[in-house]
């Protein structure tokens, strides 16, 4: 086939109804956290002493941590819904929680003694936590994983590990509200961790969906 | 050193002019990306040592993207380097495709903005066999108005559809045509 014979193949298809990548992503975002609060409510529910907690420093950091891995890769994401995107400075806000993360650790670690490290980084709940949070950034990731199919990234399997990374952003911003582990050492080894299984599913489902 | 847009930057106009429905502008200014395209094209299989067989199908294949993606181009930006990112891509897809190591070295699209127009090839292309993968109707519409070059009017009726029944059709088309190219990447 010629390729001007082609192109007026191309040149007959009709315009098609607008697509707005970005009021997608905001129709994603709330299908996807409707998924995730849904199982929280059923699953896992916010600790007996919510209340207590939320005055504590190392509760709120964990809020502090996942909303500063979350809001970047969501804004990043949606920058890279289109080919010609670089990722310029929002790419180094990705390192922001890492940030946060080892100071927070370094704070620790000056302010207990070394025979509680250990105590405090395994704590109570690693298991449910890094199965957790998991399960509920699984809805967020497909939604957003559909939503990310109108776009054309340049990287697919990266983009979807930072579908995954986001993701798990929000569901550790629920999944905090739950756990009873406070420790920065805590949190700086299970989180990163559910992160990263987030991330891998991520990038699989991308390099699978969207590829284009 | 790559070349300056050219002035007043036309094809920015005539993308958001075909996107508010203008076949004929953008049956132009497909014309005019592919002459780029496959200059491009050719320079990189050229580098890669692929030969120029397949430089046609790698253009085509450029062009469907174009199409089905256009509304990730931002209208607020120029239209080449939106274009040079979905060509980039595409023939990078081609050339793994064809066995070639170190693909990412590619030309960037702005040096081949004033491409001189040659003869286009008669390729044997990927597009013909793409084709067979579609349902009858379907293929039998494609066939129409690219190979036999009618209207959709007269495919309508020579197939007593719609006229949004064959748009409908034709436009599925492209879209499984596209997912059959990508198959045969992986």
């Amino acid at each position: 086939m010629r390729t001007s014979e082609f192109i007026a193949a191309l040149a007959a298809d009709p315009v098609p109804e607008p697509i707005h990548v970005g009021r997608r992503f905001a129709a994603a975002l709330a299908v996807g956290l409707a998924g995730a609060l849904a199982l929280y409510a059923l699953f896992v529910g916010p600790r007996p002493d919510f209340a207590e907690a939320v005055d504590t420093v190392r509760f709120a950091l964990k809020f502090l941590d996942a909303l500063a891995l979350a809001l970047p890769s969501l804004m990043l994401l949606v920058r890279l819904a289109r080919p010609d995107a670089k990722p310029g400075a929002l790419g180094l806000w990705l390192f922001a929680p890492l940030v946060l993360l080892a100071f927070a650790v370094s704070v620790e670690l000056a302010v207990t003694p070394s025979g509680e490290w250990m105590k405090r980084l395994v704590g109570h709940n690693w298991m449910y936590c890094t199965t957790m949070i998991p399960i509920m950034a699984a809805p967020i990731l497909a939604a957003l994983i559909v939503a990310m199919r109108a776009g054309a990234p340049q990287h697919p399997a990266w983009t979807g590990a930072l579908a995954g990374a986001a993701a798990a952003g929000i569901a550790a911003f629920l999944y905090a509200s739950h756990c009873p582990d406070d420790s920065p050492l805590f949190v700086a080894t299970w989180y990163p961790l559910a992160t990263l299984v987030c991330a891998a599913v991520g990038a699989l489902a991308g390099r699978r969906f969207l590829a284009w | 050193m790559p070349l300056e847009s050219p002035p007043g930057d036309p094809w920015s106009k005539m993308m958001k002019t075909a996107i508010a429905g203008d076949e004929g502008v953008y049956r132009r200014l497909l014309e005019e990306i592919g002459r780029s395209v496959r200059a491009m094209a050719r320079a990189a299989f050229a580098r890669a040592r692929l030969g120029d067989a397949d430089v046609e199908d790698a253009v085509q294949e450029t062009l469907l993207a174009i199409h089905l993606k256009r509304h990730t181009w931002d209208p607020s930006q120029k239209l080449a380097p939106w274009v040079n990112a979905v060509a980039r891509h595409k023939i990078i897809d081609a050339m793994r495709r064809r066995g070639a190591r170190r693909a990412e070295n590619i030309d960037d699209f702005e040096d081949f903005l004033a491409a001189p127009a040659e003869e286009e090839p008669h390729a044997l292309s990927d597009a013909k066999k793409l084709m067979e993968t579609l349902n009858p109707r379907q293929r039998d519409i494609v066939q129409s108005i690219s190979l036999d070059g009618q209207s959709i009017a007269a495919t309508a009726a020579r197939l007593s559809m719609t006229e949004v029944a064959v748009r409908v059709a034709l436009h599925r088309a492209l879209k499984s045509m596209g997912a059959a190219w990508r198959r045969s990447v992986s």
